[in-house]
C-alpha cells in the first residue's frame, strides 16, 4: 500500500506521563513519527496534539486505533481539511553582505528579523510547511548557522 | 469519616467487592499492611513466596472467578517482580489491580532506597497505569483503576502509591463501584454479518478468549446451533465452547488438531469470535483461509486487520454482538458440509512411549479428565505441558483452562493455580507443569503448603526443555543446545517432602489411574504433587511450522532422521 503523510490530531488529558504513553506507543509499534507538537488547549485540563506520521491507509488505521485505546486519548482525528502552519527560527549569514541578501529574502516572505549580529541575523516565520521548506532552501547558500523548527499545528476547517 | 491513605485502600478494594488480595510486604507499603492487620477479618491477604508469584496468583485468581484479581508490593524490587505477571496479565486481557508502594513523595526521582519509576516501567505492559500523589485522590483513583481494568478490553492498571500518601488522612466516603455500559453496535455491521452467514454454505466458527472474558458461552453455543456450523478454540478459548459437543473439531493453529486444518481450507466463511488472529494461529497472513470471507468480531477495533485483513467486522460486547445475530438468524437444518467434517476420520495422531517410559502425557491428561469430569480448573505452565494439557482435556465450562497464551509465561502455572484454588475452593485445581517450568518459580510450593491451598501441582518431567528440544530436533540440525536437564537430579518426592507436600511417581501404565484417584482424594483437603515420567521424545503433534501455511500438519517426527 502507498506511504504518505498525515496529520493527526490527538486531543489529550494533559497529565504528566501522557506523552511518554503516546511516544512510547508508536515506538513500540514501529509506528512513524514526522513531527509532534503538544500545547495546551481553551480547556486546561486538555492538551492537543499535532501528530505528522508517515504510513500507508492501513497502519492509519492501526495508529488511530491504538491511539484511541489509551486511557488519556480522548478523540483521534486524521484531519481531511484543515489550516496547517508552521514555526520557524533560523539564524543564517557569514558576513554584513549576506545580512543585507537575507534580509531581502525576509521581506519576500514576510519573515521578521528578531535578533541581529554583525555578520548573521536570526528570523522567525510562520506559514504553511511548503512555504517553510522553500524559505529554508533559499536560505541555506547563506549557511544555515542554526535553527528550529516546532513542528506542524493544524485546526481542522469548518 | 477521616481515614489514612493506607485504610481508603482497604476500604476502596472492599467497595469493589475484593476480599482476596495477593501480596507480599516492604517498607513502603508498611502503613497499606498495618491496614489489611486491622481489617484481616475483612480481607483475605496470601503471601506467597515471590512478587512475581502473587501476580500470576492474582492473575489465576482472576481467571478462574472472573472477578478482578488483585496483587499488592512493595517499592522498587517489589514492584520489578510484579513485571513478568502484568505483562503476562496484559497479553491474555485479564483484569488485574496491582498495588505497588512507593517511597514518600518527597524522596521521588532522587535515586531513594528501593525507589523505581513502576509507571515507567510497566507503561507499555498495563492497560493504564497511575501514581497518586495525593492522598484526596486515592480513592477515586482506585475506583477508576478497577473500573479500567475490568471493562472494555479487560487488562492489568497499576496503581503505584508514595508511601507518605498512604499515611496522610483525608474524608473517605463509601462509593458503589460504577455501573458498566456497554458500547453501541452498528447495525451496518451487524447486517453485512448476517448476510454473509445467511449465504454461507460451509461456515466455520473460530472463538477466542474473549467469548470467556464477555461471559458469552451461552450465545456462542445458540449461535453455533443456528448456524449449525462446527466450531473450534483457540488456545485462549479452551472452555469457551463444551468440546463434548458434537459440533467441536479440536483447537485451530499450530498445535491444533489436523480436522481443523482441513476446515479452515475448507470453510467459505470463516467467523472469528472474540480472537486477536495470534500468530500461532495463523501461520502465513498470506494464505490462511483463503477460500473464505472472515467475520471479526471482537470489542476491541485496533484488532481489525491488525494480523489478517477480514472482509466484514463487528465491533461490540461479545455477549450482546452474539445475541443480536442470534435473534436475526433462522435455525439452519442439517448442514451437509458440517456432517461430513464431523463424520470425517483426520487420523490425529497418537502418542508412544517406549519400554522404558511407557507413559504418555496423552494417556495420563485423558485419565484426569474422565476422572474429573472435565470440570477440574486446569492450569498450565508453558511449552509441551501446555499444549497436551490443551489438547487432551476435554474442557466443557469457561474459565476451566487458565494457562499464559499470549506471553508464553513460564513459571506462570503453579502461582495462577494458588490463586484459582483461593477464588475457587470447591473445585478441584490442577496444575499441570513441565520439570523446566516447574523449577523457574517451584518456590510457591511454599505458599501451597504454608496456606494449605490444596491443589495438585502435576510435573511432567522428561529432563528436558521439550518444546525447545522438539524445535531443535526439526529446525536446528538437532543441536540439543542447553535443553538437557539430567544433570539436575531432582528427587521430586524428596523435595515435596521438604515442603511438606505428598508426592506420588507415575511412571507405569497401571499407576496412572490409582495415583491419579489418591492424589484427587488427597487434594481435597491437602496440596499434592504428581511427577510424571515420560520420555524426551514424545513431540507436540499435530503442528504447522512457525510462519507456514495451515496446511498438511505435521503428525509424525521420525526420530531416527
Amino acid at each position: 500500500m502507498h506511504e504518505q503523510e498525515y496529520v493527526l490530531s490527538v486531543k489529550v488529558s494533559n497529565n504528566i506521563g501522557v506523552l511518554p504513553r503516546v511516544s512510547g506507543l508508536f515506538a513500540r509499534r514501529g509506528y512513524n513519527i514526522k513531527s509532534l507538537n503538544a500545547a495546551e488547549t481553551e480547556e486546561p485540563d486538555i492538551s492537543r496534539l499535532t501528530i505528522v506520521v508517515s504510513a500507508d491507509l492501513r497502519i492509519l488505521e492501526q495508529i488511530k486505533n491504538q491511539l484511541a485505546k489509551l486511557y488519556d486519548v480522548h478523540d483521534v482525528k486524521i484531519l481531511q481539511d484543515a489550516v496547517t502552519r508552521e514555526h520557524i527560527l533560523i539564524r543564517a549569514g557569514k558576513s554584513a553582505d549576506d545580512r543585507h541578501k537575507i534580509i531581502e529574502i525576509a521581506n519576500l516572505y514576510r519573515a521578521k528579523p528578531v535578533d541581529i549580529a554583525a555578520d548573521s541575523i536570526m528570523l522567525e516565520l510562520t506559514g504553511e510547511p511548503a512555504k517553510i521548506d522553500s524559505f529554508l532552501s533559499l536560505l541555506k547558500p547563506f549557511g544555515i548557522i542554526k535553527m528550529v523548527r516546532s513542528g506542524i499545528t493544524a485546526l481542522e476547517r469548518d | 469519616m477521616l481515614l489514612t491513605g493506607a485504610d481508603i485502600i482497604v476500604e476502596c478494594l472492599l467497595e469493589q467487592g475484593a476480599d482476596t488480595v495477593f501480596g507480599y510486604p516492604g517498607g513502603a507499603v508498611l502503613n497499606i499492611y498495618d491496614s489489611l492487620y486491622m481489617y484481616s477479618d475483612k480481607i483475605k491477604h496470601v503471601i506467597t513466596a515471590h512478587e512475581q508469584g502473587a501476580c500470576h496468583a492474582a492473575d489465576g485468581f482472576a481467571r478462574a472467578t472472573g472477578k478482578t484479581g488483585v496483587v499488592i508490593a512493595t517499592s522498587g524490587p517489589g514492584a520489578t517482580n510484579l513485571t513478568t505477571g502484568l505483562a503476562t496479565a496484559y497479553m491474555d486481557s485479564i483484569p488485574l489491580v496491582a498495588i505497588t508502594g512507593n517511597v514518600a513523595c518527597p524522596s521521588l526521582g532522587l535515586d531513594s532506597f528501593q525507589e523505581v519509576d513502576i509507571t515507567g516501567v510497566t507503561m507499555p505492559i498495563t492497560k493504564h497505569n497511575f501514581i497518586v500523589k495525593d492522598v484526596n485522590r486515592l480513592a477515586d483513583t482506585l475506583r477508576l483503576a478497577f473500573d479500567i481494568a475490568g471493562s472494555g478490553r479487560k487488562g492489568p492498571v497499576l496503581v503505584d502509591i508514595p508511601k507518605d500518601v498512604t499515611a496522610a488522612k483525608c474524608e473517605y466516603t463509601p462509593v458503589k463501584p460504577i455501573e458498566k455500559v456497554g458500547c453501541k453496535i452498528n447495525e451496518v455491521e451487524i447486517d453485512k454479518a448476517v448476510e454473509l452467514i445467511r449465504s454461507s454454505k460451509r461456515p466455520y466458527v473460530y472463538a477466542g478468549g474473549g467469548i470467556i472474558a464477555a461471559d458469552a458461552e451461552d450465545e456462542l453455543k445458540n449461535f453455533v446451533e443456528l448456524c449449525n456450523a462446527p466450531i473450534s478454540c483457540s488456545l485462549m478459548g479452551q472452555g469457551a465452547f463444551d468440546q463434548t459437543s458434537k459440533n467441536y473439531i479440536g483447537m485451530l493453529g499450530m498445535h491444533g488438531t489436523v480436522k481443523a486444518a482441513e476446515t479452515l481450507n475448507e470453510c467459505d466463511l470463516f467467523i472469528a469470535v472474540g480472537t486477536r488472529f495470534s500468530d500461532r494461529v495463523i501461520g502465513d497472513p498470506t494464505t490462511f483461509a483463503n477460500h473464505a470471507k472472515i467475520i471479526h468480531i471482537d470489542i476491541d477495533p485496533a484488532e481489525f486487520n491488525k494480523n489478517i485483513t477480514v472482509d466484514c467486522t463487528v465491533k461490540g460486547d461479545i455477549k450482546a454482538v452474539l445475541e443480536i445475530l442470534n435473534g436475526k438468524l433462522d435455525k439452519t437444518g442439517e448442514r451437509k458440509w458440517t456432517n461430513e467434517i464431523l463424520k470425517k476420520d483426520c487420523s490425529e495422531p497418537v502418542q508412544k512411549g517406549t519400554d522404558a517410559l511407557p507413559v504418555t502425557p496423552q494417556a495420563v491428561i485423558r485419565k484426569l479428565d474422565e476422572l474429573t469430569d472435565g470440570s477440574a480448573v486446569i492450569c498450565t505452565e508453558v511449552g509441551q505441558n501446555q499444549m497436551w494439557a490443551a489438547q487432551y482435556y476435554k474442557f466443557k465450562k469457561p474459565r476451566t483452562f487458565v494457562s499464559s497464551g499470549g506471553l508464553g509465561t513460564m513459571g506462570f502455572g503453579l502461582g495462577a493455580a494458588l490463586g484459582a484454588k483461593t477464588g475457587c475452593p470447591d473445585k478441584t485445581v490442577v496444575n499441570i507443569a513441565g520439570d523446566g517450568s516447574f523449577a523457574m518459580n517451584l518456590n510457591e510450593l511454599i505458599t501451597a503448603s504454608a496456606h494449605n491451598i490444596p491443589i495438585i501441582e502435576m510435573v511432567i518431567n522428561n529432563n528436558v526443555l521439550g518444546m525447545v528440544r522438539q524445535w531443535q530436533r526439526l529446525f536446528y540440525n538437532k543441536h540439543f543446545s542447553q535443553t538437557t536437564l539430567d544433570a539436575r537430579h531432582i528427587d521430586y518426592v524428596k523435595l515435596g517432602e521438604a515442603f511438606g507436600i505428598q508426592t506420588f511417581v507415575i511412571e507405569k501404565n497401571e499407576e496412572i489411574e490409582p495415583t491419579l484417584k489418591k492424589a484427587l482424594e488427597i487434594s481435597k483437603t491437602a496440596p499434592v504433587m504428581i511427577e510424571v515420567r515420560i520420555d524426551r521424545d514424545i513431540n507436540v503433534l499435530p503442528m504447522i511450522p512457525a510462519g507456514q501455511p495451515v496446511v498438511n500438519p505435521i503428525t509424525e517426527i521420525d526420530l531416527e532422521a
